[in-house]
């Protein structure tokens, strides 16, 4: 369905509710995954809160839509959307990695409503999603699979065994996201480890490739309804995004995939989102 | 004796199974020929999937596939099927009790013509360091049919072991198979042998020697290999005078060290027949390769016959 002026100013509320609380999970003087959760938020965001089919209170309906992040680091995000949705309460986001918290550091889908997998050791989601998209081929069902991920992520092998088995089962109920915020842990990834070109390499892989603004909401609910219309292919969303974005001291910076902000970092954060949400 | 082929027993009763169940579907990394999940795939071929030679995926594409509602049997051989996708087995499978049935088939030294590169040696001790996992490993045809169903039926993950060649019956077809239950074969009062797999027909031969010698070996075949039933190992071990561990795999991480665990502070001499720390290499024949390695009737009679100073 095509998305709304009202809508699209709806959501980008949203994804600013979610950064800040992705902010807020972290807090001052400990590490956490900052860059990758906020490169992903505006995806999340139009996924949970347009696109998706499904249901906070029946988190395990049979017929649900499925979004696994295989850069499962990029957790936080997905946990303050669901938290947002109504998936468990709001107040849970405080206790992300306490000990015996039902939010681990990667996602756990034993532990946290709403999550489908385990994922994190990277390259592993794609597959998985991949299964559950067999299975709903394979079942007749119409439910879709939605995967995020990442542009250093695609460095391990299992993705491009994902990506082959995903074609050759013409899995067209498969979409995937291609976080491409050009950095990865140790620096930027064409200086690091450039695992460029990317839609070629999709593309030769036998994937339908779309290619977006990552931040752009009108563009990130568009292309998931172009992946819609795609018959007999699996489809990938590169959408170019910014590590870190909405955070001014963290866009674009290596240092903010696990980074410890400062209280002066944290409060300029806080204070920025609390201006914005208002 | 009357003797099966484990991997076609494997085959053919998970084409039963798939009969009985729609949820079974299978995985294979281009190896069906030889595990025999041929069979499924020419009886259930909507299924079947093959996976192409990548493993990896192949087990976090089973997890998918279970986390709907399958029942995902993963076939490789032994030495791939627990060794390439341990991340897989570990983190798609396992933390969350997924299930999936990884067989690890061609087991041991089983396949002896392949060399060191297919010898899965080391697959019980990877996977026993692995929580959550169950590892199953049966002695003959009969128990391979038995523990597959078992298997199917159990909800979470298992690793199930097969060895490809023929091998004689040495369990009873009337004898209920339970997960975590080790059972007796032959009763005896010198000296309790634990075994697995082939070498459970092993160490009956050794038995069958030695009674003409006076000593009396109790063979107990233990077929789940985790979780490892400690008061059952305990109290089967209670009374003899020495204890023999038999295995196919490497002395590192598997029945040797279970049974040496379970009995720590005993005060009984317990001897390991095992392949050392070292590979396999390529023979002509699965005897010849298991004699080199010393694993042999020989070896457990003389094992035996240490414990008993």
């Amino acid at each position: 369905m095509p998305v709304s002026t009202d809508k699209i100013a709806e959501l980008e509320r949203i994804s600013k509710k979610l950064r800040y609380d992705i902010v807020m999970m972290i807090g001052a003087g400990k590490p956490g995954h900052l860059g990758g959760s906020c490169s992903i938020a505006d995806i999340v965001t139009v996924l949970y809160f347009h696109k998706m089919r499904h249901n906070p209170k029946k988190p395990k309906w049979p017929d649900r839509d499925r979004l696994l992040l295989s850069k499962g680091h990029a957790a936080l995000a997905q946990y303050a959307a669901l938290a947002e949705c109504g998936y468990f309460p709001k107040k849970e986001l405080g206790t992300l990695k306490e000990l015996g918290t039902i939010l681990q550091g990667h996602p756990e889908m034993r532990r946290t409503p709403g999550i489908e997998a385990y994922t994190g050791s990277l390259g592993q989601g794609l597959s998985v999603a991949c299964g559950m998209a067999l299975a709903g081929k394979l079942d007749k069902k119409d439910y879709k699979v939605y995967c995020i991920v990442g542009d250093g992520e695609i460095a391990e092998g299992q993705i491009w065994e994902a990506s082959m088995m995903a074609a050759y089962y013409k899995l067209d109920n498969l979409v995937a996201i291609f976080d491409k915020n050009l950095v990865q842990a140790t620096g930027p990834i064409v200086e690091r480890y450039d695992t460029n070109p990317h839609g070629e390499k999709w593309k030769a892989f036998g994937w339908c490739v779309l290619e977006i603004d990552g931040h752009n909401i009108k563009q990130i609910a568009d292309s998931l309804d172009e992946a819609d219309k795609v018959k007999g292919k699996p489809v990938m969303i590169i959408a170019n995004t910014v590590k870190g974005k909405g955070v001014p001291f963290a866009e674009g910076k290596a240092d903010f995939h696990h980074g410890i902000m400062t209280q002066e970092q944290y409060e300029t954060a806080r204070q920025l989102f609390e201006d914005d949400c208002k | 004796m009357n003797m099966q082929n484990c991997r076609a027993v494997y085959g053919e009763t998970l084409v039963e199974l798939g009969r009985e169940n729609e949820r079974i579907v299978v995985l294979e990394a281009d190896l069906g020929k030889t595990t025999m999940t041929k069979l499924f795939e020419k009886e259930f071929p909507g299924r079947f999937f093959e996976m192409g030679i990548g493993e990896q995926n192949m087990v976090s594409v089973a997890a998918g596939l279970a986390l709907c509602g399958k029942i995902a049997f993963v076939n490789s051989f032994a030495v791939f099927a627990a060794g390439r996708p341990y991340d897989q087995i570990r983190v798609s499978v396992c933390i969350g009790k997924v299930n999936v049935k990884i067989i690890g088939s061609s087991c041991g030294l089983s396949d002896f013509g392949d060399g060191a590169t297919h010898q899965g040696i080391e697959d019980i001790a990877i996977m026993r360091a692995i929580p959550n996992m169950t590892i199953l490993s049966p002695a003959d045809g009969i128990e391979t049919k038995k523990i597959v169903r078992a298997a199917a039926d159990y909800q979470g993950p298992v690793y199930i072991r097969i060895i490809r060649n023929d091998v004689p019956d040495v369990t009873e077809e009337s004898q209920e198979f339970k997960i975590g239950r080790p059972s007796v074969i032959r009763e005896g009062t010198d000296v309790t042998v634990f075994a697995h797999g082939y070498m459970v027909y092993k160490a009956l031969k050794a038995a069958e020697t030695l009674e003409k010698q006076g000593i009396s070996l109790r063979i107990v075949n233990v077929s789940t290999l985790k979780p490892i039933d400690e008061e059952a190992i305990k109290e089967l071990a209670d009374g003899v005078r020495g204890i023999v561990t038999v295995e196919e795999h490497t002395i590192i991480g598997g029945l040797a060290n279970a049974v040496a665990f379970v009995l720590r502070g005993w005060a009984i001499p317990i001897e390991t027949v095992a392949i050392q720390d070292c590979f396999g290499q390529s023979a002509l024949s699965y005897e010849e390769l298991l004699e080199h390695y010393g694993l042999t009737d020989k070896a457990i009679i003389k094992a035996a016959k240490r414990v008993l100073g």
